[in-house]
């Protein structure tokens, strides 16, 4: 049967190149099955996606004080805000800002800020969780790094930061119990 | 290289290139036009196996090494939660693992091939010497791999190995204080491996080109061992043989994946499952198969080289063993000026094929003899006797019958050219085939009566989650959580499982909540600085009964409860083990007393069990009408502890049946295509 085969007719050709069309088509396949799981290794693994939302017991926070909770490798700033600094945050016009955003749009329930501790500058953790820290000019967070201040709403007023410091996906579970992330 | 005369090429670009580095003339000439002999048979697809094996090698381990943590306090742990966290870190540690077994299988094979038709002979003695080299880095990158997950055959291993140097008369004690970097293998020594691990298979990457380098200056040999002629007797690389390498290579990775899919265990040790623990030694420590042959003589030298008739000892059986196994792969350096005989091929020298055939027979036969425990033995004769003549003829094939066939066999006629031995049969590499084949099925069936003495084999039952596509009983696991939490969870943690994988079982995630919070985990410390209880949330792993090993030990008479992840994996055939020891407790036949505190289980290796029969009929209430026996109570567990062990099971053997269902049809093509290409010559 091997001597039939010394002549390539063009329906020979058409046959092999079709063929090795193929072939080459299950070797790209092939590689990129094999590239695809050893690259998707490298994303987030089950135990820290499991860890991407946290549940904070709030009921412990008296009014005025604040609580920074770690999530996702992040400080996240729970402040349990006084009427006064409400006030302040929702008296300010929105035009004098630099990153335009309402006091309203920032929280779900006036008394409590969530947002993520981390200055939109360069990521350093501003000052102004304890009442001894700094709290800049506009009686929130300051950033010591590069002189950032934040109002009691976290929203950028002065200083080389670009935007409002972040507020995290949340949502209450109940009065006392809130799940971030 | 690459720096004579040039081609241009078409392609504006590729010239731009090549005229400033000749890249692609090179690849042009060494894999394009490359005359290679036309009688190549199966056995020279190993190369570039062993090539695409090392790059497999290496990118898997890249990415292992990533999740990977050195330390004698986690690297159990970082192999565990690659295993069970990580995306798809079961399948690259699987392919890792049993791409070591595989580099093996090939590079075996690869130097088999060249000792039978003499491919170390002038002009290819540096090519040769550079091979040895290779294998013995792999040997040494594989042992030192083995370590890296730190379990008990890690920790075991790297003790009798390093332990080796100090049979060096003087200064043998020093060279092991040096290679741990303390006084036994602990931290120190796994953090070097680590680094050497890491290393190595970039110094074999280098000297692979080397010994690429070096084929390509003398050509490859062939079947027949008679040099290539002219054009008649050669091919381009490209397209012949790049085509029947890369189906040789879909051939061997069909049977790669089948292991790496389906019995991804099967090679290794249930021992390794278990951490490391240098206050234990397992019963039986081997070394991985491809070992076994090199520690069969190792262990066959159990007598002192003395002065005859006085007491001076020259050289100890401990040194003795040690440079016997050293000398067994140092004498392949030495192989191109043993064996001087003129004629390369086996296929021409009767007498050299039949002693290498028995050179092949007694490697295997080494390897099995490696493979029992030191005082085994085989149809009423001692192993160690049967091992001492394996080694024997190992050493006398080598130094004793090569050199004198080198001198008195006559070779059977030789065809004139590589083009006139194409036309006659080709049946010697089928035959060698079944020579291997033969001699592992044999070294196969004999294996099982590797693990005999106090091991009884537990009945043998038939699970859902046995077979190709084989899957857990949800319901019965279920069942088994209940039975563990109501039964063993008194004594026997489960650490590796956190309760956010119980949704694996079937419990959607408010269940999960619910049970999560039914446990209290410390946590801490609080801004105040002090510990303080919380219920647990389906990130915490399940609460350990005991604080600590020593409250666990002191409360159980000095036993400590294994924890239960890894069980049904940490033991050999685990869930009929498991099953079996479950169900397995009867009265200590007469005349064997029992201290109190132990019991007798037909399975437990020894069958003294410090365990108290933990199930009774009735003893755990299931919710339906499932019956409330030991029986069922054991199956349940039996589901549930081996879904603990491999929670990913199902989307490996899913996984398998694509992978496999695609390297088949693959392969079909690339036959076809091959065939196609090769039509023309016949």
């Amino acid at each position: 049967m091997s001597a039939k085969k010394t002549t390539n007719s063009p329906k020979d050709e058409t046959k092999r190149d079709f063929l090795q069309l193929t072939a080459a088509a299950f070797g790209v396949v092939g590689v990129a099955s094999f590239a695809a799981p050893l690259v998707n290794s490298m994303n987030p693994a089950q135990d820290t996606l499991a860890l991407a939302s946290i549940e904070v017991d709030i009921s412990n926070i008296p009014v005025g004080q604040a609580k920074t909770v770690m999530w996702r490798g992040k400080p996240v700033f729970i402040k349990h805000r006084t009427p006064e600094q409400i006030e302040q945050a929702r008296a300010v016009d929105l035009a004098v800002l630099p990153d335009k955003q309402s006091d309203e749009d920032r929280t779900q329930k006036p008394e409590w800020l969530v947002m993520v501790g981390i200055c939109t500058h360069l990521g350093c953790v501003p000052a102004g969780q304890k009442e001894s820290d700094a709290h800049g000019d506009y009686k929130g967070w300051f950033c010591p790094c590069h002189g950032s201040h934040y109002d009691t709403s976290g929203r950028i007023r002065k200083g080389p930061a670009p935007k409002n410091l972040e507020v995290p996906p949340y949502e209450f579970v109940s009065d006392t119990l809130i799940k971030i992330g | 290289m690459g720096s004579g005369p040039r081609e241009k090429f078409d392609n504006g670009l590729v010239e731009w290139v090549d005229s400033r580095l000749p890249i692609f003339t090179m690849m042009q000439k060494e894999y394009g036009v490359f005359p290679t002999p036309k009688n190549f048979n199966y056995f020279w697809n190993f190369g570039a196996i062993l090539m695409v094996m090392l790059v497999l090698m290496i990118v898997t381990g890249i990415v292992l090494a990533m999740q990977y943590t050195a330390h004698i306090d986690y690297a159990f742990d970082s192999v565990e939660r690659i295993m069970r966290d990580v995306n798809g870190g079961w399948l690259l540690r699987y392919m890792h693992m049993n791409g070591a077994h595989f580099f093996f299988v090939a590079v075996y094979l690869h130097i088999f091939r060249g000792m039978y038709y003499g491919s170390f002979k002038q002009p290819r003695e540096l090519l040769w010497i550079l091979g040895v080299l290779i294998f013995l880095l792999m040997m040494a990158t594989a042992f030192i791999g083995y370590v890296l997950p730190w379990g008990q055959m890690s920790y075991w291993g790297a003790t009798v190995i390093t332990n080796l140097f100090s049979a060096i008369p003087l200064v043998g004690d020093s060279i092991v204080t040096f290679l741990w970097g303390g006084f036994s293998v602990d931290n120190p020594t796994l953090n070097r491996f680590f680094a050497l691990h890491y290393l190595l298979p970039f110094v074999i990457f280098a000297v692979v080109f080397l010994h690429v380098w070096a084929l390509h200056v003398t050509g490859s040999n062939n079947p027949s061992g008679i040099e290539p002629k002219g054009k008649q007797d050669t091919l381009p690389f490209h397209p012949y043989y790049t085509l029947k390498d890369l189906f040789g290579l879909l051939v061997f990775l069909i049977v790669y994946v089948m292991f790496v899919f389906f019995m991804p265990n099967a090679l290794g040790h249930a021992d390794n499952y278990i951490e490391a623990n240098p206050l234990v030694t397992p019963a039986h420590i081997v070394p991985e198969w491809y070992f076994l042959p090199f520690y069969a003589i190792l262990r066959a030298i159990t007598f002192d080289i003395g002065i005859p008739f006085t007491d001076i000892t020259i050289i100890s059986a401990k040194l003795g063993g040690v440079i016997a196994m050293f000398g067994a792969i140092g004498v392949w350096f030495v192989l191109p000026w043993l064996d001087t005989h003129p004629v390369r091929s086996s296929r021409y020298r009767p007498l050299y094929r039949t002693f290498f055939t028995i050179l092949v027979l007694d490697f295997i036969f080494l390897g099995y003899v490696g493979s029992q425990g030191a005082d085994a033995t085989l149809m009423g004769v001692p192993l160690s006797i049967l091992g001492l003549i394996g080694t024997a003829y190992y050493f006398i094939y080598f130094l004793a019958i090569l050199p004198w066939l080198s001198k008195n066999e006559k070779a059977k006629p030789m065809p004139k050219s590589i083009h006139a031995s194409v036309l006659k049969g080709k049946k010697a590499a089928a035959s060698a085939l079944v020579v291997i084949l033969v001699g592992l099925g044999a070294a196969g069936i004999s294996a099982p009566a590797m693990a005999a003495g106090e091991y009884v084999k537990p009945p043998q039952k038939e699970w859902s989650f046995d077979g190709f596509n084989g899957t857990f009983d949800r319901a019965a696991m279920q069942r088994g959580l209940k039975v563990y939490r109501e039964v063993c969870a008194g004594c026997h943690g489960l650490k590796r499982i956190a309760y956010r994988n119980l949704t694996a079982l079937g419990y959607d995630e408010n269940q999960v909540k619910n049970i999560a919070a039914e446990y209290f985990v410390t946590d801490g410390p609080n801004d105040e600085g002090e510990m303080f209880e919380r219920n647990a949330i389906p990130s915490d792993h399940f609460v350990e009964p005991y604080a600590n090993e020593n409250i666990a030990k002191a409360t159980n008479n000095g036993a400590l409860p294994p924890d239960l992840s890894l069980i049904t994996k940490a033991r050999k055939d685990g869930a009929n083990y498991l099953h079996g020891l479950l169900t397995g407790y009867e009265d200590p036949p007469a005349g064997k007393a029992l201290l109190a505190g132990q019991y007798w289980n037909k399975y437990m290796p020894g069958h003294i069990i410090a365990m108290a029969p933990p199930l009774v009929d009735g003893i755990v209430a299931y919710e339906d009408d499932t019956p409330e026996t030991v029986e069922q109570y054991s199956y349940d567990l039996t589901q549930f502890l081996s879904w603990a062990a491999e929670p990913e099971m199902e989307e490996r053997k899913a996984t398998g049946i694509k992978v496999l269902m695609f390297l088949l049809a693959f392969a079909g093509v690339m036959y076809a295509v091959k065939k196609k290409i090769w039509a023309d010559l016949h």
